[in-house]
Order: C-alpha cells, then sequence, then structure tokens
C-alpha cells in the first residue's frame, strides 16, 4: 500500500489538499482535506442587515454573486421582504448567466488538462483538425488557417524554457486518450473559452456594476433601475450623455439589447462549442461513466423562481434522493442539516464528534496541532478545514447531477428531455449517469436549458418594464426602525456547483449570527461521525492510477465535483453571546 | 518558434498594428501618461520578452484570480500565452501536488530576480499558519520565498493589501497583509475587492516600458490608478453639484441617474480609477450601474468604510483593527482625497477633517496647473482635473520625460484621441 499526497490540487478555488491509499494500482482509501479556514463569520456579526450580503459575497470570487443572492434572500426572509418582479428576473438573469459560465470555465479551464494533451496536439495536422471540427459543428473560424495559429501558439510554449501553466503538464501519460487533431481542437476551444466568458460576464458588470463580486443586490430587490420614463425613456434630465455605445445605461433599452445579444452569442457557444465538445470527450472516454458514482444520495435544494411569492416553481426543483432509489424524491427542510465536526478542525462544546444541526451551528477552530510542513495526514482523527454536512447523517452529493437526477424523479418532462438527448449519443443513461462522466454531462445539459430560459426572464423583464412596472426594490422595510426586535432568516438555493445555504439571525437591528453550507461543504467533506466519507471521498474509491507519481485519474475524479476550498473552509458562526459585539 | 514578443503574437492572430497602437494608447490612459508616450510603449511591449508570473494564493476568496480571467487589453489569453509565462498559478496549472510545487521552485531558480511574484489573498500568521496551507507549508513561508527572490511583487486585491476580509473584525487567524512576507522588496499594490485588471496590465506595461515599477503613494498603490477620488471622476457628480440625489432605491432620482451620495456611497473618501477604467471591457461600474461605492481600495475597508448605507459625512469611524502604520496610511489617503477635491462640494468634508487647512486646499488647486495629467478617455472624466496628493509621500512623483523631448514621428495617428467608438 502507498500513500498518494496531492497538494495543491490544482484547478479548484481555495486550498484543497486530496491523499490517497494505493494497493495494487488502485485507490484504497481517500482523503479531502480544505486547507484553509478565513474565519468570515465573526466579521458577519455585528453588522447592519442590509450589509452583509456583501461581505458574504466575498465567501467565493469565483461561483461571484452566489453567496450575495443566498444571503440578501435570507435576510429578506426574516424581514418577510417579497422583491419586485423585475427584481426577480435580473437576479435570475444573474445567477443563470454566472451558472452557465461556470459550466464552461469549469469544463474548460479546470477539466480539460485532465483529458486532453497539449504535447500531443502540437503535433496534430491543422487541416485534419479544421475536417474533424466541420464533423462537429459548422463554425466560420474552424479554418486550417486558425488551427495552425492556435497550434504555433502551443508550440511556442509547451516547447519553450518558460513552459507557462500550459507548458507542464503531465503530458504523455497514458490515460489521455484523443488523438492530436482532437487534442488541438479541444485546446483551440479551451483559448476560445477564454475570451468568451470574458465577453459573456459583461452582463454582470451591466446589470451587477461589477464583476466578479457583483454590487447592484439589496435587500428589498437590486439597486440597477430603468432609466426614467422606462427602458425607452431618455437616460434622465442633465444626465450626462453615455460615453460609447460599448456602454449603455443597464435597463435601457440598449442596455436590455446588449444582454439579448450576449445571450444569443452564448447560446450559439454553448449549442456550436461546449456541447460537442463534451460529447467528443464523452465519446472518447467511455468507461469513465463507470468511474466515480459518490455515495449515490442527491440533494437539490432548488432555485431559479418563476416567482417571487412564497412557493415558486423553481426551474431546478427542490428534492433530496436516498442511494439505491432514484425515483423518488424526497423533501428538503432547512433544519435537517446537520455538520459534523468529527474530522475537522473544530470542537464543539457539547458533542465530541456528533451532529449539530446547522441552524444552530458552532465554530470554534481548534488546529489539530499536526508537524508543519505537513508530510501526510495519515493517522490525523481531524485533517481539514472543512466541515461534514450531512442530512439525516446522510452525506448527500450536491451540484448538476444531483439537480437533475432530483427533476427528472420530480417529473420535470423538460429537463429530462434535455437530459436524455444529451445522453443518447454518449450512450449514457439515467443508471450510468452517476459517475465522472455523467456529472461533466450535466453541466453541459444544464448549459442548454438555462441558456435558454434566460433569453425568457429577458422578454419577460421587457415586458414588465413596457408595462410600466418600473419597480426594482421593495423599500418598505428598509428603515431599520420597521424590523421587530429579533428575528431569524434563511435562505436555500442553488448555485453553479450546488447546494447553498444561509441562515441569519438579527437582533437590535443587527446580525448577531450568521450560518453558511455551501456546495463543497457537502461534496468535499471530510469524515463524519459514523466515519462515514465525503462524496468525493467516496467516489475516489477504487478508481485505477496507473502511475502513483502522477494520479492523474484522481484529479478526474476530483474535478468532475468542481470542488471549491474557498467557499467551503469554513464560514459558520460561533453562536453569539450577549453583549458580545465587534465593532 | 521563438518567443517574438507581445506585436509579433498579436498579429500572429490577426491584430492590425492600428489596434495595437490603440492599445498602447489605453495602457498610456491607464497610466496617466500623456498619449505621446504610445509610441513609445508599444515599442517597450512589442520588444519584450515574455515576463515571468508566480501567483501565490493565500487566504483568498479567487476573485482576483476571477478578474485576471477577465482581462480584455491585452486578452486573458494573450497574458497566458504571449505575455507573461504565468509559471504558477495553483487555479491555472495543468499538473498538481509535488509537480506543482516543482513548477514553482524551478522557475524561480531559473529566473533568479526575474520574475513577477503576485499574491492574492491574505496572509495568516495564527496557529503556526496552519490557517492557510500550500503543499502542506504556511502560506505565509510560500509567499516569502516567492517574494524574496522576485523582481517586484504585485498584490492584487484587498486581501493581500493588509488583510482585507479575514482581517477585519475579529480576525481570528491573525491575517495580514502582504507586508507580512515582503522585506524591502520593491512592491506595489492593488486594492480592490477585487482589483481592476486593467491596472494589472497598467503596471506590467508600465514595468515593460521604463524598466521600473510605477510610482505608487505610501500604501504601494499606484497614482495612476489610486491618486484621484472616485467622486472626483464620477459620471453622477454634476449631479451633486445641482444637489440631485436619489432618496430611496429605485426612485425617480435614481432612475434619472442622479447620485447616490445619500444612499452611502463612498465614493467622496475613495481613492481609485473605477469610473474611468470600468469592469467588464468598460461596459460599466458599480455607481453607473445604480450602487454605491463601498470603499474597497481603503485600508481596512470592511471597517473603516462600513456602514455601507449610511451617509457620509457621518460621526468619524472607529477603527478598533488598525495598527498605527495602516492608519498612517489611511492618512495620507485622507490628504490626497481632500486636495484631490479641492473646493467644489467638498467645503463639509474638509470641514469635517481638520487636518487639512484652507490653504492646503488652495495649494492643491494651485498645484493642478503643473501637473501633466492627460484626459485619454475626455467622456469619463467629467469631473475637475485631478491633482496630485498634496503631501505625496517620497519618492515624489515623477512623471518621466521623453528621451527625445518628441514623441516618436512614424505613427502621427497616435497623438490623436482613439477614434473608434
Amino acid at each position: 500500500m502507498a500513500r498518494i499526497v496531492i497538494d495543491p490540487v490544482t484547478r479548484v478555488g481555495g486550498h484543497l489538499r486530496v491523499e490517497l491509499d494505493v494497493t495494487s494500482g488502485a485507490v484504497t482509501d481517500a482523503w479531502t482535506s480544505g486547507t484553509m479556514f478565513r474565519g468570515i463569520e465573526l466579521n458577519l456579526r455585528g453588522r447592519d442587515p442590509r450589509d452583509v450580503w456583501m461581505l458574504a459575497e466575498r465567501i467565493c470570487g469565483t461561483c461571484t454573486g452566489v453567496h450575495a443572492l443566498a444571503s440578501v434572500r435570507a435576510v429578506e426572509n426574516a424581514l418577510g421582504i417579497t422583491i419586485p418582479v423585475n427584481a426577480r428576473l435580473v437576479r435570475n438573469l444573474l445567477s443563470g448567466t454566472q451558472l452557465v459560465r461556470d459550466h464552461v470555465v469549469g469544463f474548460y479551464q479546470a477539466q480539460l488538462p485532465d483529458w486532453v494533451d497539449a504535447k500531443s496536439a502540437i503535433t496534430a495536422d491543422p487541416s485534419a483538425t479544421a475536417r474533424l471540427a466541420a464533423t462537429v459543428a459548422q463554425r466560420a473560424n474552424a479554418t486550417t488557417e486558425a488551427f495552425q495559429a492556435v497550434r504555433d501558439r502551443l508550440e511556442a510554449v509547451v516547447n519553450s524554457k518558460q513552459a507557462g501553466v500550459l507548458g507542464t503538464g503531465w503530458w504523455g501519460h497514458p490515460a489521455y486518450r484523443l488523438s492530436p487533431e482532437q487534442n488541438l481542437l479541444l485546446l483551440a476551444h479551451f483559448l476560445e473559452a477564454l475570451d468568451w466568458q470574458r465577453d459573456f460576464m459583461r452582463i454582470h458588470a451591466l446589470l451587477g456594476g461589477k464583476d466578479p463580486h457583483p454590487q447592484t443586490y439589496l435587500v428589498g430587490g437590486m439597486a440597477v433601475a430603468p432609466p426614467w420614463g422606462g427602458p425607452t425613456g431618455a437616460v434622465g434630465r442633465d444626465h450626462p450623455t453615455v460615453p460609447d455605445r460599448n456602454a449603455p445605461m443597464p435597463l435601457s433599452t440598449d442596455g436590455l439589447t446588449l444582454v439579448d445579444t450576449l445571450l444569443t452569442s452564448a447560446r450559439d457557444f454553448v449549442d456550436q462549442v461546449f456541447v460537442p465538445d463534451v460529447r467528443l470527450l464523452l465519446g472518447a472516454y467511455p468507461e469513465w461513466a463507470k468511474i466515480g458514482a459518490g455515495p449515490g444520495s442527491y440533494l437539490s435544494a432548488g432555485d431559479l423562481p418563476d416567482s417571487s411569492a412564497k412557493d415558486p416553481q423553481f426551474l431546478f426543483p427542490t428534492g433530496r434522493l436516498a442511494t439505491g432509489n432514484l425515483a423518488a424524491s424526497l423533501p428538503v427542510e432547512q433544519d435537517t442539516i446537520a455538520e459534523s465536526v468529527a474530522a475537522s478542525w473544530y470542537s464543539y462544546a457539547n458533542t465530541a464528534d456528533g451532529l449539530v444541526a446547522a441552524v444552530t451551528g458552532e465554530t470554534t477552530p481548534a488546529w489539530g496541532g499536526l508537524a508543519l510542513p505537513l508530510k501526510t495526514l495519515e493517522g490525523a482523527k481531524k485533517y481539514s478545514w472543512i466541515k461534514a454536512a450531512r442530512y439525516e447523517g446522510i452525506p448527500m452529493e450536491v451540484g448538476p447531477l444531483a439537480r437533475l437526477l432530483v427533476a427528472v424523479a420530480n417529473g420535470r418532462a423538460e429537463l429530462g428531455a434535455a437530459l436524455a438527448e444529451q445522453m443518447a449519443p454518449v450512450g449514457l443513461t439515467l443508471d450510468t449517469l452517476p459517475g465522472v462522466a455523467g456529472r461533466i454531462l450535466a453541466r453541459s445539459v444544464e448549459a442548454v436549458v438555462v441558456i435558454r430560459q434566460a433569453a425568457t426572464w429577458l422578454a419577460d423583464l421587457r415586458t414588465n418594464l413596457g408595462t410600466g412596472d418600473v419597480a426594482v426594490a421593495d423599500i418598505t422595510f428598509w428603515d431599520p426602525a420597521s424590523w421587530p426586535k429579533e428575528t431569524h432568516g434563511y435562505s436555500l438555493g442553488e448555485g453553479a456547483r450546488g447546494t447553498v445555504a444561509h441562515w441569519v439571525t438579527i437582533r437590535d437591528r443587527t446580525v448577531v449570527d450568521y450560518q453558511v453550507v455551501d456546495a463543497s461543504t457537502w461534496n468535499a467533506s471530510p469524515r463524519d461521525s459514523v466515519n462515514g466519507h465525503g462524496p468525493i471521498e467516496a467516489a475516489l474509491a477504487s478508481v485505477a492510477i496507473a502511475d502513483p507519481a502522477r494520479p492523474l485519474e484522481a484529479l478526474r475524479v476530483v474535478h468532475s465535483f468542481s470542488p471549491c476550498g474557498a467557499c467551503a473552509a469554513h464560514v459558520f458562526g460561533p453562536r453569539a453571546t450577549p453583549g458580545e459585539g465587534t465593532r | 518558434m521563438q518567443d517574438d514578443g507581445l506585436y509579433a503574437a498579436m498579429v500572429r492572430r490577426g491584430m492590425t498594428r492600428r489596434s495595437f497602437l490603440r492599445f498602447s494608447a489605453a495602457m498610456a490612459a491607464a497610466l496617466a501618461l500623456p498619449l505621446t508616450y504610445a509610441p513609445r510603449i508599444a515599442e517597450a511591449v512589442s520588444s519584450a520578452r515574455r515576463i515571468p508570473v508566480i501567483w501565490v494564493r493565500g487566504q483568498t476568496c479567487g476573485g482576483n484570480t476571477e478578474a485576471f480571467l477577465r482581462s480584455s487589453d491585452p486578452t486573458t489569453a494573450a497574458l497566458l500565452l504571449d505575455v507573461l509565462s504565468v509559471e504558477y498559478h495553483e487555479s491555472l496549472l495543468a499538473v498538481a501536488g509535488a509537480d506543482a510545487d516543482l513548477a514553482r521552485t524551478n522557475a524561480m531558480s531559473l529566473y533568479p530576480n526575474g520574475y513577477l511574484a503576485v499574491i492574492e489573498g491574505a496572509i495568516p500568521t495564527g496557529a503556526g499558519g496552519a490557517y492557510c496551507l500550500v503543499g502542506g507549508r504556511p502560506v505565509a513561508d510560500v509567499a516569502r520565498e516567492v517574494c524574496d527572490g522576485a523582481l517586484a511583487t504585485i498584490a492584487v486585491g484587498s486581501c493581500a493589501f493588509d488583510g482585507g476580509a479575514p482581517a477585519a473584525s475579529g480576525n481570528p487567524t491573525d491575517a495580514g497583509g502582504v507586508h507580512r512576507v515582503i522585506g524591502n522588496g520593491r512592491l506595489v499594490t492593488l486594492p480592490g475587492c477585487p482589483l481592476n485588471t486593467v491596472n494589472l496590465a497598467a503596471v506590467i506595461v508600465h514595468y515593460l516600458t521604463f524598466n521600473e515599477l510605477p510610482p505608487v503613494d505610501l500604501a504601494n498603490r499606484p497614482l495612476a490608478a489610486y491618486g484621484n477620488l472616485i467622486h472626483n471622476q464620477c459620471e453622477r457628480r454634476p449631479h451633486f453639484e445641482f444637489g440631485e440625489f436619489a432618496l430611496e432605491w429605485g426612485d425617480e432620482g435614481a432612475q434619472k441617474g442622479w447620485c447616490l451620495y445619500k444612499l452611502g456611497c463612498k465614493g467622496p473618501e475613495t481613492m481609485a480609477n473605477c469610473p474611468a477604467a470600468r469592469y467588464g471591457e468598460k461596459t460599466s461600474w458599480n455607481v453607473r450601474s445604480g450602487h454605491g461605492c463601498i470603499g474597497c481600495t481603503t485600508p481596512s475597508f470592511w471597517n473603516a468604510m462600513g456602514p455601507a448605507y449610511k451617509r457620509i459625512p457621518g460621526p468619524i469611524p472607529f477603527f478598533p483593527a488598525l495598527s498605527t502604520d495602516t492608519a498612517g496610511q489611511l492618512m495620507v489617503g485622507v490628504v490626497g482625497a481632500a486636495a484631490g477635491g479641492h473646493a467644489l462640494g467638498m467645503g463639509l468634508r474638509m470641514k469635517r477633517r481638520r487636518m487639512i487647512t484652507a490653504r492646503e486646499a488652495k495649494a492643491a488647486v494651485a498645484s493642478e496647473a503643473t501637473v501633466a495629467v492627460v484626459e485619454a478617455e475626455p467622456a469619463a472624466a467629467i469631473g475637475p482635473a485631478p491633482a496630485q496628493p498634496l503631501e505625496a509621500p517620497a519618492p515624489p512623483v515623477v512623471i518621466p520625460e521623453p528621451e527625445t523631448g518628441e514623441p516618436e514621428t512614424a505613427e502621427p495617428e497616435t497623438g490623436a484621441p482613439p477614434e473608434e467608438r
């Protein structure tokens, strides 16, 4: 038995370490360790509840805006605020576009180097690559010259002494299987995706005012307001003229046209590049459908609402699936989400390693005193800054795959059809979906669905603004004098990478307690009190590792979850004690 | 194929000489240099070899990496392949584990004092450094090593600037900024949550052009980007002068694009170039889109600039977490702020900030005439011409003279403002 240490795990958010026990070329046990703790919770306490979303947003800069939205929703829930239609649509546009962007970048920038060999790509024949590209999708820029140029660029870095991020890879590893032309095609799209995502995220710069970390959220709605007189109205008396056509005002006719243009080009990118590339990749690596299945239990909190009212219909429905029964969707209750610190560097006041409900969660960091530099976690009972989120004591996989399986179990035909359409060409079925291939496919399915839905939100927004409804924020409860002395709120939702839940307690106009459980608290969790493995740890079991010095196969499994150590490690607030304000 | 510089690389990708010069002009603007510098920038950048970069992440949300991924002039792909050679960046590197560490140490020994160290995120020292481990080692050790061997260090974002979010209020992990790990090395800080990637490109281009880092203030912030108040460059500033304010979210004033000062905007106290640089290829910035500034380029802004919706002037904020030297940096910011603001609309604030005398403010106005600051983005520069901070820290701001006294004449078109809009 040999111990393999992967630290840092690259191409993830935050800081992640993975250790593997490998016997006869296969993983026999695995540990995922978050190696960063920031303690933002102390800073959330004592703040104005209308302010906390900005700091909560900084939990993650990769899933930008996700925690801002979760936070304003939690405070709105506590104060009983219903946001206007326009605000809901703008929020959906922001989080929907974030989801599509995250899925694309997660595939190209985070995952592709696990599957594509850059050194092989520079031996490709550009004209053969152009012919290959033509069989995948008809695109004007897929010319021999274009692929020649990409090949030259890659060659310049791969053969250079200055190798850069793409120059040093585990190139030549036996697990790479694509032809030189396939490699070149996908790497050309790697570069194209970089340009595309930048352009696409102008939607966030426009509607969010800033990107990353959009800054137009408000408790009660959005700060982005339509021009005086509605979308077609003049921008404003005495308002300076718009400096350039490139930068219209957000909810003006020109602004919405810009959003429309970017959504359309994103749909083209998803349809003509992302989906075909996923198909090409999974077609070339069919055995990865059976590798990395995970715990088999799934959770989706539901998100992208079609109404601001109490019980909206979500684009992605709420539900929970137990291992072995993917047909029955079970209910999700926020107060049943709990956490264990049995294997995490924290201590609980009243239980050594039992579960504590997140709604009353506590965090006292307690570094385990391991010798630094850390050689191995072997023998350490506590080994991560990430806590272990559990539902009824059971680890849950969250994320795109979980959402789609829950949607199918809820009988959501449109999502089921989109899924079936992409499963068939690569030979996947609902039974073989749990696994690395299924997780990758789930991202492209969601991208297809959400980018189309985004066009609907935009149309609804135009229609609604056109009726003269220009409200963007409900400020009935903006004044703290209108708040109760003490109130509690929560939000359950879905970011690109999985379930995000926030809990807030407001007392005397101040946040006294704040809790977060997000996607990586589930997926990248360590062992719990009954030694149950976290989902990534479970998925790594029995994965074959061809070369212990280059554990490429393990990276494929880890990256299929899009883990983020920044989000997960962790942000739970200790219970505030009276009079213990920080400011 | 040889590494033959940015210009050749851009031409290979179909960029024209004209658009390359436009990029150079944009960079001159970002650096607050006269447009006559554009040809020199173009020449320097096109003949430069790729600069090795080692990017270390401490306690970070990854937002500055994300900002870097949105680079447009030059694009991220060009930065990654043609301009820089990013030898180590955990978010992008193809290899992992020990081989990732090896990529970093190899680059350090291959380019001694010849690479840029970029530090993102805070550096914690609590629990012996265990709050942030990279390859099993405290990130402070890794970052110190990397900064020691660098030709210069660039701290990106507010967390690397002064500890940012992890260091605010309680600071349970004893997080701090890049000062923790840098001795007397050359340092540029680019605070902002996240930084604007235009400013990162500008620092790199400045280095390529003049072979030195841009002039900075006492907090090591480049004066070109952080030398002016947001308020003075703000497109909503005329409404401030006319007393036209948004008073409630979504009200008539908000719809008319009026000033957000009464809804808590911290633009009047914040030094940054957001109104001119904007985000997303100059698409927008937060005040333009409707929400006030939160002061994220200010030292200890999570404490010092809150609450976000309380309008200034209010009670002078209490700074529990400020050390003596960060307080000193803040003073520099305040002095610069008041000087930059001169008389218009700033009377109230200056009365509050009693350290600014009327005489000093007048001197600041007078000094404007002598400072060459180019409005390369005429439409964006609505406010009065910005002044240098009154008590500029040593070394004084030096805007280098062109070598020949005359710009190169080979491309006369670059002397004109960009035409294509």
